[in-house]
């Protein structure tokens, strides 16, 4: 077995295990364990999305679709991403990808060349750095500060030296920092980005779990559609992620070298979920709307229970996480989670795990009960009141 | 309206919750959900309280039944009057009055079988309006004003996950 290490390929070798696997091996071994670790929403598919699924298969549609998606599904999305004031032609300029984690894959690998320096906010998303790496890229880390709420400014990317990249990586709203950005705010990126001329990766598959104001795509901004490829998906908004569906839009150029590299990797993202996903966006604007309802309760709880143990949490407006400070005294978050989850079984992933930028503090998923909310915030004020 | 919506979706989602708990999910003060709480039963909106039970767990007999009611009214009677006379057994767990095939639907309650028989046969058959009864016996209840009776460990979410 041990020969079988050597064989590896450097990349392979080099990857560190995520962050948050010890987190996950300790919350196995948990009985009565309350989880506010988990990234996805604990809702089900809207049932009309489910019943379309299940009629894709009954009429036996389980053949592979055209590499860039069904057409009648990406007219749609042409469709839907209007209410953002995105236009993008279904033809040349979107593509359907096995979640919008292939679809950032794919794009790193059509535009990282060996060498090319990727900048990549931090906190972040734990994939983007690990795919840079993959493409050949390399990571310029631009730390984003907790007095600033997590916001990416023009100074944190001149500070980190960010010029020097060829592409930014953007993911607002946020995971893990429940982050969003304003459309002043975004413009101010937007500057940074046509100064140095980067190309912009922009996530923002939690586009629609947004509380307080609308949802602003950087590429909507004055020069930055030709320098954008934008991700989203059905994740996290219709509580799909098990379908594995997301999309690309983007310069065509870009996109049918995204689509290349797809066709010899994925060819098609599942079929039966391209199903799923043409009468999610048909009829379930009203499911996606109670969900979000739902968790923006559940988000004014959490941000309240959290400031009144003394948990620092500023108000974080979009996405299902907050991303409280460490209880003063503690220092280090991943030795906080680590004797939380043995002491009182509730399990949070230390900020760390997301990149410098995330030490001291935590990331609270809110996508839970609100009885397994209410337990969990119990057991951490008892355990933070107790030391 | 909006703020009144709000509380009513959390009190029928679960009416034990502490003022302070249902303040921190409207982001208000917690002598705001107050007020708002007197004026939902001062105006008749909120009418009570209750747990949604599944007698299936409790170590004591159940029995409900489902009576379909039809009704026959005359120049002095409607169907406010009749709902008021059936309305005041205690049996009668709920009423409503529905359209389609026959009037009035009533759940009715009692510890046997018996019980509950003896009640629609004795009490609301004989009311003079009353021309026909078809009672149904509740076998198991699946799910009760919104709360579904599984055991509810179905969720297989990863505990940690990106």
């Amino acid at each position: 077995m041990t020969e079988n290490a050597d064989r590896l390929s450097r990349r392979a070798r080099e990857t560190p295990p995520s962050g948050i696997r010890r987190f996950f091996e300790l919350a196995e071994e948990m009985d009565d364990l309350v989880s506010l670790g988990v990234g996805e929403p604990d809702f089900s598919a809207p049932w009309a999305a489910r019943a379309a699924a299940i009629d894709s298969l009954e009429r036996g549609r389980t053949s592979y679709t055209a590499n860039r998606g069904r057409r009648d599904l990406r007219e749609r999305i042409a469709a839907h991403v209007t209410r953002y004031d995105l236009s993008y032609d279904p033809d040349d300029e979107i593509l359907v990808s096995t979640g919008a984690s292939e679809a950032v894959d794919l794009a790193m690998r059509a535009l990282i060349d060996p060498g090319d320096a990727v900048a990549v906010p931090q906190p972040s998303y734990i994939s983007y750095g690990p795919t840079v790496t993959f493409s050949g890229g390399e990571v310029v880390p631009v730390e984003t500060h907790a007095e600033n709420d997590f916001v990416l400014t023009y100074e944190d990317l001149e500070r980190a030296g960010a010029d020097e990249a060829s592409i930014l990586v953007l993911c607002y709203p946020n995971n893990p920092t429940g982050a969003v950005m304003t459309r002043e705010e975004l413009a101010e990126v937007a500057e940074f980005v046509r100064e140095h001329d980067l190309f912009v990766l922009s996530d923002e598959i939690y586009a629609a779990l947004r509380y307080e104001d609308e949802h602003v795509s950087i590429a909507t901004l004055p020069g930055m559609r030709e320098r954008t490829v934008v991700f989203n998906g059905f994740s996290k908004a219709y509580a799909m992620t098990g379908m594995r569906l997301g999309y690309a839009l983007g310069p065509s150029e870009v996109i049918d070298a995204m689509n290349r590299i797809h066709q010899y990797t994925m060819l098609s993202a599942p079929t039966t979920a391209q199903f799923a996903a043409i009468e999610a966006l048909d009829s379930c604007d009203g499911a996606v709307e109670e969900m979000r309802r739902e968790f923006d309760r559940r988000r004014q709880f959490v941000i309240s229970r959290f400031n009144e143990i003394g948990m620092d949490c500023f108000e974080a407006k979009g996405a299902f996480y907050v991303f409280p400070k460490c209880p003063p005294g503690w220092e280090d978050d991943e030795a906080f989670a680590e004797a939380l989850i043995r002491e009182e079984r509730v399990a949070l992933v230390p900020g760390r795990v997301f990149g410098d930028g995330g030490a001291g503090h935590l990331r609270v998923s809110y996508a839970s009960s609100m009885g397994e909310l209410k337990e969990a915030l119990n057991r951490i004020e008892s355990f933070v009141e107790d030391r | 309206m909006e703020a009144k919506r709000e509380l009513l979706d959390l009190l029928l989602s679960d009416a034990r919750q502490s003022t302070e708990d249902i303040a921190r999910q409207l982001g208000v003060d917690a002598a705001t959900v107050e007020k708002l709480v007197d004026e939902l039963e001062s105006e008749g909106a909120v009418r009570g309280y209750q747990a949604v039970v599944d007698w299936d767990s409790v170590d004591e007999e159940h029995v409900r039944a489902e009576v379909e009611l039809n009704v026959e009214l005359d120049r002095e009677t409607g169907y406010e009057e009749i709902a008021r006379r059936i309305a005041k057994f205690p049996e009668v767990s709920s009423l409503r009055l529905i359209s389609g095939s026959y009037d009035f639907a009533v759940d009715v309650e009692g510890e046997s079988m018996h019980d509950v028989s003896n009640f629609v046969s004795e009490q609301i058959a004989p009311i003079p309006e009353v021309t026909q009864t078809v009672t149904h016996f509740v076998m198991t209840t699946y799910k009760e004003r919104g709360v579904y009776f599984g055991d509810g460990d179905d969720d297989d979410r990863l505990a940690v996950s990106p």
